[in-house]
């Protein structure tokens, strides 16, 4: 580290970032602030925050120290360790309102999922950067799945369903690094048809596709080729299958509250004391807020402790409350100038190592922050995953600031890097 | 082009949370008042509400602690019931029948388990109510009467109902109002401002501390206490002296216009419709359709008003100059006014009357020729009529007083409309309503309105709007009453017309009503009525009837006495009104054989008779 450092270091992505953890723990400052340990003990959940927060800050600038190689070349073996940890908590994993995720460690929990999402970018982007990768084939194809969701398949029954469908995020870091277009169309299709049939049901919505199906061959194929008429044809029947399997899947694959968290967000069922009731909940708390909120620690749903898990996964709802819509939108903007950054910066890496990685740490932001702000304010089915530096969490913290800390190491070495 | 794909999402998730966070913070306001109804406990604060006293400074109603043990179903756990009811003093049957009564109404609300509990019991159960979950003991206020009488003035009060929620917002399900008398006149005086405390609430519904450190709560304003017009004593003495009939005393106090005794009987005593048994008790009263104890006789009751009338017409005939003191009539034990039209009197054959002798033998013939000039006097008897029908007014008859308490009627005094209604070819004249000469007819008044009238007499010519309340603490009371009201009578013809009162009690038809070394000038009357019975007209027997003021000079008191079907003025109404008079003025009433014979004397057979459904005798 010399002063040429810290001219390349990217002090704007650290400023927003030193900014997004300075209004999570205020935020949880105000949840917590009736608790009656001291503020600064470990025991209030302000004081280990708070905590964490110094120890990333400590962390990111760690990461900086050792050469930038060491990230690329250990990350097979961090991958390794990984997976090691995440079965290991089948037999070791402490228990936690029902989730076996955590590892305890003389009073401290550690979340080996958190750190996974951060090391299997790491070997996604070693294997997507390396010379002879070409996603166009499919055994390139194969590996990079099996990299993706191989620890997603791991955490999935533990359960983590939220740390799950994370990992899908990946698939738009593939599709950038030139996956066939296909598979990200067809992930989304299925999504579509699947909302779709629930809300108009399975005829009709069977109806519609071949309708449109048919509308294309006869009327806008003009063409007519052999090769591409089998392929539409073979498309249809797929996603009729699928469609008449969506009931199937929702009502037996399904457990009643995957089906309940999708009626609610469908409006195909009001309910506001059940399961609907903390979708209800932090709606009334973030409306109730206004424009200019109620003010500091002046939250009464938050006072009064109505939002479930308002630390953690619904952090936003204080926000919401307590500082009203301008507040809200302050932290919206901070995550776009986050993500925007890095994606900007991307272009100015002059090896794909890095290029991809700032991809990976984009798709991960994005998909932490979409699904969690998509659920606080009703718009997703509730998925339980927390808001990155905002929510309370030490692993999710730190696992975000190392994810952060090596993507500025490897930023601020772009020229170095030749 | 695949790589702008991420910022295309990503600048379009921010625009779409934007949108949204938009819609529900700026665009929507439900979420504020969910908010509030969600996490903030509005509590009341209530004022104790103002005490009652009478003119003399006597506490006539205050408050009263009672106990209410209450419970929420939903959270009763398994009790030794046995110990429970031993201290309760109730056997098992009554628990498990209060309970399921409770759990019908609901299972999360409180309901009174038992209403009013002593306060030793309370003291005893206090102690050992933590082991009993579900039950806690709520602290209401309730009034205290500390006199037997005055009900009809004092009203009631209960608890709100649904128009009363939907006029006045103030009111919240459950709160009490003034319903009835001086309490519901003066609800707003007696009731205060109840303060309000915003508490903050957790998700368990429990209080967790003030909201917004306190800043929008308000504190309660304390109401004012009443002193009323009411002597205390003299209202007690008056419904004694009532006691066994049907009827009224209203006296009022000439010079301020102030109510000092309002007694109706059949009455109740105010404290049955107190606390537990209100409803039942108030049904039982209401059903009384015979002695009607609600029913203000003094204030709502509409009787003629008989003899005591004609003061009202001698005046009018001095104003036009009909008549001079002087006028004389002769009386042949009544007269004839049409071809077999006979108006009786007692007077003896030959009798000849001026306006004195005309009051104090109260000579119908005498008062139907004042009239009869009045009337005829412009040869239009609509002309006339109408005249006379506004002099009547500006006594205050024939419309509401202006009093300050809810209930009156208007009583009826007819104008030349009226007439014409009735005789559509317009061939009517004094004759055709000549019956009002001597207060019966159409003419229909309340004793309230009698005895305002006797003050205007006392007065010489104007009368302050009678009113029950003295002196409120703070405030003064309505301007209304503090300026006198002038009849249209000059005050120079009122002092023939007094002379005349003053002999009715020296040697009229009221020497009972004599009290020793006060002179009081009165009048009475004998007035026929009429009730209908299985769709027939049947005469009953005559109300007795005396209105009086004393001392003649500078009158302290004008009083207005009937009793339903006691005949004669001189037999029940003149007494009582005397030992009105004499109490009020001398403190003491020397007369016992007279007060004695007053408070024995019942009218019970005489109510009987047109219920017995046998033929009866009246007047006897």
């Amino acid at each position: 580290m010399n002063n040429k450092f810290i001219l390349k270091f990217d002090w704007y992505t650290f400023l927003v970032y030193i900014a997004l953890v300075t209004i999570g723990l205020i935020n949880i400052y105000s949840i917590g602030h009736t608790q009656e340990e001291s503020m600064l003990s470990l025991n209030h959940t302000f004081g280990k925050q708070l905590f964490f927060g110094l120890l990333s800050i400590g962390l990111i600038f760690f990461i900086q120290f050792p050469k930038v190689k060491v990230y690329e070349r250990y990350s097979s073996i961090f991958y390794l360790i990984i997976l090691a940890l995440l079965i290991g908590l089948f037999v070791f994993g402490k228990e936690v309102s029902g989730a076996k995720s955590w590892y305890s460690i003389s009073g401290f929990s550690f979340q080996p999922a958190e750190f996974a999402k951060v090391i299997t970018a790491l070997a996604l982007t070693k294997h997507l950067s390396e010379i002879n990768t070409d996603l166009t084939t499919l055994s390139d194809q194969l590996t990079s799945f099996v990299l993706i969701f191989l620890p997603a398949l791991i955490i999935l029954p533990q359960p983590d369903p939220g740390s799950t469908v994370v990992f899908l995020s990946f698939l738009l870091v593939l599709h950038t690094e030139e996956l066939p277009s296909q598979y990200l169309l067809s992930f989304i299709g299925l999504i579509v048809l699947f909302i779709i049939t629930l809300l108009i049901g399975n005829t009709i919505a069977t109806a519609i596709v071949l309708g449109l199906g048919l509308l294309y061959i006869f009327v806008l194929d003009k063409k007519r080729r052999r090769k591409r008429l089998l392929s539409t044809l073979l498309t249809l029947v797929l996603a009729s299958t699928f469609i008449q399997s969506v009931d199937f899947v929702f009502e037996n694959v399904f457990e009643q509250r995957h089906r309940d968290r999708f009626n609610i967000v469908l409006g195909r069922e009001v309910d506001t004391q059940g399961i609907g009731y903390n979708i209800n909940q932090s709606q009334i708390a973030i409306g109730s807020g206004g424009v200019l909120g109620k003010g500091f620690l002046e939250g009464t749903q938050t006072k009064g402790n109505f939002v479930p898990e308002q630390q953690t996964d619904y952090i936003f709802t204080t926000v919401g409350e307590e500082w009203g819509f301008v507040g809200s939108f302050v932290v919206i903007v901070l995550f776009m100038v986050l993500m925007l950054r890095i994606l900007l910066t991307s272009r100015r890496q002059k090896n794909n190592f890095s290029r991809i990685y700032c991809y990976c740490v984009v798709c991960l932001l994005f998909a932490h922050f979409s699904i969690n702000l998509g659920m606080v304010l009703g718009l997703l089915p509730t998925i339980g995953i927390p808001l990155p530096y905002l929510s309370y969490g030490g692993s999710n913290l730190l696992a975000f600031s190392l994810l952060l800390g090596i993507y500025l190491k490897l930023d601020a070495n772009r020229i170095n890097e030749w | 082009m695949r790589k702008s794909l991420l910022f295309v999402i990503v600048i379009s998730s921010g625009v779409i949370f934007t949108i949204r966070l938009f819609s529900l913070q700026v665009f929507s306001s439900d979420y504020e008042s969910q908010s509030l109804q969600n996490s903030v406990l509005k509590e009341y604060i209530y004022p104790e509400r103002g005490f009652i006293y009478d003119r003399n400074g006597t506490l006539i109603v205050e408050n009263q602690p009672t106990y209410d043990l209450m419970v929420v179903p939903r959270q009763l756990q398994r009790i030794d019931t046995t110990e429970f009811c031993k201290l309760l003093k109730i056997n098992k049957k009554i628990l498990v029948d209060k309970i399921n009564e409770a759990r019908a109404y609901s299972t999360r609300k409180p309901s009174v388990f038992l209403a009013q509990l002593s306060k030793s019991d309370y003291a005893a159960l206090q102690e050992k109510l933590w082991k009993y979950r579900g039950f806690y003991v709520q602290k209401r206020a309730v009034r205290k009467y500390n006199t037997f009488s005055a009900s009809n003035i004092l009203g009631y009060i209960s608890e709100v109902n649904r128009f009363d929620l939907r006029r006045d917002p103030y009111y919240q399900s459950g709160e009490l109002i003034g319903r009835q008398g001086i309490e519901k006149t003066y609800e707003k005086i007696l009731r205060g401002v109840k303060g309000v405390r915003y508490l903050q609430r957790d998700k368990f519904n429990r209080v967790i501390g003030p909201y917004q450190k306190g800043e929008l709560d308000t504190l309660p304003t304390k109401p004012q206490d009443i002193y009323l017009t009411i002597d205390i004593a003299l209202q007690e003495y008056g419904q004694k002296l009532l006691q066994n009939k049907r009827g009224g005393i209203v006296a009022i106090e000439p010079e301020t216009g102030e109510i000092l005794v309002n007694v109706s009987t059949p009455t109740y005593p105010p404290d049955l419709l107190v606390g537990r048994n209100r409803s039942e008790n108030f049904t039982v009263l209401k059903n009384d359709t015979i002695n009607r104890p609600l029913f203000d006789r003094g204030l709502q009751g509409q009787y003629p008003p008989g003899s005591p009338f004609k003061l009202v017409n001698a005046l009018i005939a001095l104003q036009e100059k009909a008549i001079t003191p002087r006028f004389s009539v002769q009386c042949n034990e009544g007269h004839y006014y049409g071809r077999n039209d006979f108006m009786k009197c007692h007077c003896s054959n030959g009798t000849k009357n001026r306006l004195n002798s005309g009051i104090y033998n109260s000579c119908n013939t005498y008062f139907a020729n004042v009239y009869r000039r009045t009337i005829d006097r412009l040869n239009d008897p609509k002309k006339g009529m109408d005249i006379w029908s506004n002099h009547v007014k500006s006594f205050g008859m024939g419309n509401y007083l202006g009093y300050d308490h809810p209930t009156g009627q208007k009583g009826f005094i007819p104008n030349s409309d009226y007439y014409n209604y009735w005789y559509p070819n317009q061939r009517w004249g004094a004759t055709t309503s000549l019956s009002n000469s001597i207060g019966q007819g159409e003419v229909l008044t309340t004793p309230i309105q009698l005895a305002n009238m006797v003050a205007t007499i006392a007065n010489r010519g104007f009368f302050f709007k009678p009113h029950f309340v003295k002196k409120l603490q703070r405030d003064s009371i309505a301007e209304k009453f503090r300026k006198p009201n002038y009849t249209t009578i000059d005050s120079i013809y009122f002092e023939p017309v007094v002379e005349g009162m003053s002999n009715v009690v020296k040697w009229g038809t009221a020497r009972i009503a004599r009290v020793p070394g006060i002179e009081v000038c009165g009048k009475t009357g004998t007035v026929e009525n009429f009730v209908r019975i299985e769709g027939e007209k049947v005469q009953l027997t005559d109300h007795s009837m005396f209105v009086a003021f004393a001392p003649r000079e500078n009158p302290k008191i004008a009083v207005a006495v009937f009793v339903e079907n006691g005949y004669w003025g001189g037999r029940w109404a003149a007494p009582i009104a005397s030992l009105v008079i004499e109490k009020y003025l001398t403190g003491n009433v020397r007369r016992t054989y007279l007060e004695n014979r007053m408070i024995n004397g019942s009218l019970v057979d005489e109510y009987q008779k047109p219920l017995s459904g046998k033929s009866f005798e009246i007047n006897e």
